[in-house]
């Protein structure tokens, strides 16, 4: 179990991490999310004592990181796949790792070909492309076949191939019951494989839930609704406090009150309905909603903002134009 | 190239069981992999014996060749030693500061210090083992550099009959002292790099102090210059290469000009190895 309490971190005038606290608990994929520097990988430094804290402390197992016994064997983190030598050959990038720690040099060839760079082994990692040097990193993370394993936006720039493979790994690691710590600043990414979810802003902590909670926390959740008699609809919601707009292809959307509620008042006010559906907020847009605050940069987005940003990586997004646009 | 499916589950083979903790004799065979394994390494040595050696040629050669033009008081005070030895403890000198330097800014440069550092999280371990394996590394190279200069440079004066044999007074202690010499100017740069973290920042700075600032010395004015040259950390090598007549003037013993080049290393190393633990890396 990784613990960050009061963790803060200063560059100069700029604070990247603000008194941050969080625990990372074992045997799940916690995702680590925040808008481009939001101090997701300053936080990871921290954790890995590459760089030191301004404030506050973190642990692994209960032991700083200097203090682990065998590093490697507690932890496998992946910060930057390019913090290679270029020169050096996987194997012997590898090898001068697991040598620190003590591993047997046959470990080196055993996560080679969990990756599958062994035909590549003798190589210089100069030549790797991205998706091969981010195996390469992984194989280096799997060298002490580590309870704790940190990614940090393991995804970035590699093509779909890439993606899926990554994807699957950190599945199959969880599953075996390891801690996966990944950031990522795509909600998207973490869709489908965090059950676990911590966002932070600005360097402070904006969320630490499960996904559900997450999803169920934000206030983009909102009713569809299908009736041949619209407007009164309209006005018995908005008598009821809610509101509803029409969207494009003939049906109601309503926000401000549950489901079960539309149908209430669509029953006593003897409004006739064809549909009725709770549209979960998709994840990407709540989490831009919940970080249009903290986003460090900002672009000048003619129109609307997040909402159009949201649709663009993500799954299919939900209704138009209601969520988002906290800018 | 690679597989592309990710495998179903991670199953690698059971470590053994771990005992103690990782230390310096992990830090010290990492370092020594790490070192072994980039070609600039073989690069670097090769240079530095090629350029000891054929100056040093190059000189005793040259000397041989022109000997009979030489004055008779030319020909008394010539070192034999000291001329043989000249490529490496000029230019080796140069050539062990780029490797010595190199060992822990190209980390830097590369990135690889975060990895480094994540895999061994205690710095003043990985810090010391750097400093041992390339202390060694240069230590046997710059020995055999030493060597081969010296037989080969007397080789070349044999004609002169001025040549210097091993146990001539000084002449092993001239041999050892620019191994010794220029291996410490490596380590002099190794806790530059630690300072500055730039190859090419490194490398000037060390240039700098070692060769500039002994011909800038030359131009102040001979009083002053009397006073500081002893201070100078490359006074050592003039000094410990001299088998020849009296001792220079206005420097320590050869020895003794060997510990002041020691203590601004052991500072600097010290300062560095500071730096290297207390920064953010």
């Amino acid at each position: 179990m990784i613990e960050v309490r009061g963790l803060t971190k200063r560059y100069g005038d700029k604070v990247a991490v603000n008194d941050l606290s969080f625990a990372i608990e074992p045997g799940k994929v916690t995702g680590f999310l925040g808008p481009n520097g939001a101090g997701k990988t300053t936080t990871m430094r921290l954790i890995l004592g590459l760089d030191y804290p301004d404030g506050g402390s973190v642990t692994v197992d209960g032991q700083r990181y200097h203090d682990l016994a065998y590093p490697m064997r507690e932890v496998g983190a992946l910060l930057d796949a390019k913090a290679v030598h270029g020169g050096r050959s996987a194997y012997n990038h590898l090898l001068c790792l697991a040598q620190t720690n003590n591993l047997p040099k046959r470990r080196v060839g055993e996560v080679l070909d969990l990756v599958g760079l062994s035909e590549v082994a003798r190589k210089r990692s100069k030549g790797f492309s991205l998706g091969m040097s981010q195996r390469l990193g992984i194989a280096g993370t799997l060298l002490g076949d580590p309870r704790v394993l940190m990614f940090d936006e393991p995804v970035n720039g590699l093509d779909p191939e890439g993606i899926l493979w990554i994807r699957n790994l950190m599945k199959a690691l969880a599953a075996e019951g390891r801690t996966v710590f990944v950031s990522s600043h795509l909600m998207s990414e973490m869709e489908n494989t965090a059950d676990h979810l911590i966002v932070i802003g600005r360097g402070r902590l904006i969320a630490d839930c499960s996904m559900a909670e997450f999803i169920a926390r934000s206030s983009g959740a909102s009713v569809r609704v299908r009736t041949p008699s619209p407007d009164q609809l309209v006005m018995a919601v908005a008598a009821e406090g809610g509101s509803a707009s029409a969207s494009g292809d003939g049906t109601l959307i309503v926000q401000g009150m549950t489901a079960d509620r539309v149908g209430d008042i669509a029953f006593e006010k003897g409004i006739r309905l064809h549909e009725l559906t709770l549209l979960r907020a998709s994840l990407e847009e709540a989490f831009m909603e919940l970080t249009a605050d903290s986003v460090e940069y900002h672009a000048a987005t003619p129109g609307q903002g997040s909402g159009e940003a949201a649709s663009q990586p993500g799954p299919a997004a939900a209704p138009q134009p209601h969520i988002g646009s906290g800018v | 190239m690679a597989t592309t499916t990710a495998p179903e589950a991670v199953r690698l083979a059971e470590l053994p069981p771990a005992s103690g903790r990782a230390g310096f004799g992990g830090a010290l065979r990492s370092e020594f992999t790490k070192i072994r394994s980039v070609r600039s390494t073989y690069w670097t040595l090769l240079v530095l014996l090629a350029i000891s050696i054929g100056l040093g040629a190059a000189i005793t050669g040259g000397t041989a060749a022109h000997w009979n033009q030489m004055s008779p008081g030319d020909q008394a005070s010539f070192d034999a030693t000291q001329a043989s030895l000249g490529g490496l403890f000029y230019l080796g000198e140069l050539v062990i500061t780029v490797l010595g330097a190199m060992v822990l800014t190209s980390e830097y440069s590369t990135g690889m210090i975060r990895t480094s550092l994540t895999s061994m999280p205690r710095r003043g371990v990985v810090y010391a083992a750097k400093a041992v394996v390339f202390t060694c590394i240069a230590l046997v190279v710059t020995f055999v550099a030493a060597f081969i200069s010296f037989f080969l440079g007397q080789a070349l004066l044999a004609s002169t009959h001025h040549g210097a044999t091993l146990s001539e007074p000084n002449v092993l202690r001239a041999i050892i002292g620019s191994v010794l010499y220029v291996s410490i100017c490596g380590l002099f740069a190794y806790g530059v790099g630690a300072m500055i973290r730039h190859t090419a920042g490194t490398i000037t700075t060390v240039i700098g102090v070692l060769f500039v600032i002994p011909i800038l010395a030359h131009l102040l004015p001979q009083s002053w210059f009397w006073d500081i040259h002893r201070w100078l950390p490359s006074s050592a090598g003039e000094a410990l290469s001299t088998t020849v007549g009296p001792p220079p003037e206005h420097l320590f013993s050869p020895w003794g000009q060997f510990a002041v080049l020691g203590a601004y290393t052991a500072v600097l190393l010290i300062a560095g190895g500071i730096l290297f633990r207390k920064r953010d890396a």
